[in-house]
């Protein structure tokens, strides 16, 4: 398994990294873990909310769908979807070749920075991964 | 089974030929508005009646059906579909009975829909029962709404929330989520079942009902159904029993009295009507005293002496035109009226023995997660050896003439592979299974090419589904 020691993790296996934003402070990239990406296989669908949409954490704000199985995205923190990853629509196979690089799906602007702070860290997801 | 390639009838299209010589038309014709007349001809394929014919029989015998080949499908009862029923459904006095003919004409119609509305109310344990919906994810959708109607009519209207165990069918979040409300999924413990502690922290007044699939999708029964009934209900929400297992409580276990206030049951599958090709369902829902009077109607009612239909008194409505399925109640009431209480029973007892038969088989080579005893079906795990998904075998199995299991689901088992055996078949077919798959897991130790090329004995062999996902091609293009 890969893992992006940069960025903080949830059990639903998204992570979440800090960068900075282009109008200063940060924003938080939101993609899927290698372990996930993994598991699901190949991925064959994308399906992202569009830039504004308001994100409450842990609400589901889009599907992943390989040829196994849909499953639902969750929000690692709250805050307002800056943009969405729309290459993934024509080439949804981004998230299986680099899920933590072009295939990212979502930047938010947070609105609780403290959210990411309580997220796993890369060692904690990888003992939690482990378990599965 | 017929394994020879069938070309397409663009490729059997010969100019000029035509199946049906139709006559001339006796009435004038009227030219289209212009503009909307297309340049050149449709395209179709030219074809002569015996060429058409002959196709499509040939397609026909590449069929895998339950009346050719064993096919354990989990999740979906693919058992025997006995033949009487069809001889029962097909009597001109169903057949031909107009919808419209109003209650006096249609009394035999609606008597057959009044007792098997009865039967399946003693058989689920439901106060009373509607037949309208079409499809089991149709009666969710009907639960569903009654539950809402329900808390509205309280005027409780903040309750939007629905708690559906991980191990539930797919249906029920779609089901939730098409009646406008929230989802709320809860894990399971560690046998297998609800966790307990997960849903007491999810309960509140902001929870309209839970979804709950009992036995699960792990084959499993959920033993605390009646705790999780009681908590569900302290809290102010219902209780929405998912009846696709039904399979293997018919006769022993009336869900009604366990708590659940609405229920669907397949009818194409636990009732033994054809499915499985898309073909019409019946997923009818029974309902207990609270909810009974928010049923989809009409459902049928005597008065006095004669058949009649009305709607409930607080009824969600229509789910369907007319009537329901109703070619697919005359194959359930036959049913039903085949085997009597005592032969329902043994549906469920010989369900359950020949998956618990065939579980201890396969569970040597194929390790089943959750290992307790199951009901109806199990799940194992296909990733037995070195680079072997469960989708290669899957894929061999179709070589050894068996239709595979589901797969892949439940989400909570990885490489899940899902037997359903039914209760129709005997010893010797699910020694044969259990001999086929013990083969399959000695072929993936030493020749997993073998499984990585499956099917080899089929038309067309392993078809490229990330590709078919990814750049569908839905147009012929010759």
């Amino acid at each position: 398994m890969k893992i992006d020691t940069n960025a903080r993790y949830q059990a639903s296996h998204e992570y979440a990294r800090k960068e900075a934003a282009a109008s200063g402070g940060f924003e938080i990239v939101v993609g899927i873990s290698d372990h996930a990406q993994e598991s699901l296989g190949d991925i064959v669908f994308v399906e992202l909310p569009a830039a504004g949409k308001v994100l409450k954490k842990g609400e589901a704000f889009g599907v992943v769908e390989s040829v196994k199985a849909a499953s639902d995205l969750y929000a690692p923190v709250s805050g307002k979807v800056v943009a969405a990853n729309e290459a993934l629509s024509g080439d949804p196979s981004l998230v299986n070749k680099d899920c933590y690089g072009s295939g990212w799906m979502i930047r938010v602007a947070p609105t609780d920075p403290a959210e990411w702070n309580a997220l796993l860290d890369a060692a904690a997801y990888e003992k939690e991964a482990g378990k599965e | 089974m017929n394994l020879r390639p069938e070309a397409t009838v663009f490729e059997l299209s010969s100019p000029g030929r035509c199946a049906v010589s139709l006559p001339k038309g006796d009435t004038p014709s009227y030219p289209l508005p212009s503009g909307l007349e297309r340049a050149g001809g449709a395209a179709l394929p030219a074809l002569d009646e015996l060429t058409v014919v002959r196709h499509f029989t040939r397609l026909s015998q590449k069929n895998f059906s339950i009346d050719t080949h064993f096919y354990p499908l989990g999740s979906c009862t693919m058992k025997y579909n006995p033949k009487a029923n069809e001889v029962a459904a097909a009597m001109p006095g169903w057949t031909e009975v107009h919808p419209l003919v109003g209650d006096e004409g249609s009394q035999g119609a609606l008597e057959l829909i009044y007792k098997l509305q009865s039967y399946l109310a003693e058989i689920g344990g439901f106060e009373a029962v509607s037949l309208q919906p079409a499809a089991g994810a149709h009666g969710e959708l009907a639960g569903v709404f009654m539950i809402r109607a329900y808390h509205l009519a309280r005027g409780d209207a903040k309750r939007r929330k629905i708690l559906i165990p991980d191990s539930a069918h797919g249906t029920n979040p779609a089901s939730c989520t098409m009646a406008g409300l929230e989802t709320v999924t809860i894990s399971s413990n560690a046998e297998g079942g609800v966790d307990m502690e997960a849903l007491k922290a999810a309960l509140g007044d902001d929870v309209a009902g839970i979804m709950i699939t009992n036995p699960n999708t792990l084959g499993l029964f959920e033993r605390n159904i009646e705790e999780i009934a009681r908590l569900v209900h302290a809290a102010g929400g219902l209780v929405y029993g998912d009846g696709a297992n039904m399979n293997a409580l018919t006769g022993v276990f009336k869900p009604g009295k366990s708590g659940i206030d609405v229920m669907h049951f397949n009818l194409h599958k636990t009732f033994s009507t054809p499915h499985g090709g898309g073909g019409p369902g019946a997923g009818m829902v029974g309902a207990g005293a609270a909810l009974a009077p928010y049923l989809p109607g009409p459902i049928a009612t005597m008065r006095g002496k004669a058949f009649a239909l009305e709607m409930p008194r607080s009824s969600i409505g229509r789910m369907k035109t007319f009537y329901g399925n109703f070619g697919v109640l005359v194959r359930a009431y036959a049913y039903v009226r085949m085997l009597g209480a005592e032969g329902l029973r043994r549906v469920a007892e010989n369900a359950v023995l020949n998956a618990n038969y065939l579980k201890a088989l396969v569970e040597k080579d194929f390790p089943v997660k959750y290992g307790r005893r199951c009901m109806h079906e199990f799940v194992a795990m296909g990733d037995i050896a070195e680079g072997i998904h469960t989708l290669d075998i899957a894929k061999r199995l179709i070589d050894y003439g068996i239709h595979p299991p589901t797969i892949y689901f439940p989400l909570i088992v990885p490489e899940a592979l899902m037997v359903e055996p039914t209760e129709t078949e005997d010893k010797e077919s699910l020694d044969e299974f259990a001999r086929v798959m013990r083969a399959i897991a000695q072929e993936a130790r030493t020749s997993p090419e073998l499984l990585h090329a499956a099917p080899s004995s089929t038309p067309v062999g392993r078809l490229d589904e990330v590709a078919a996902a990814r750049c569908p091609v839905l147009c012929y293009r010759g």
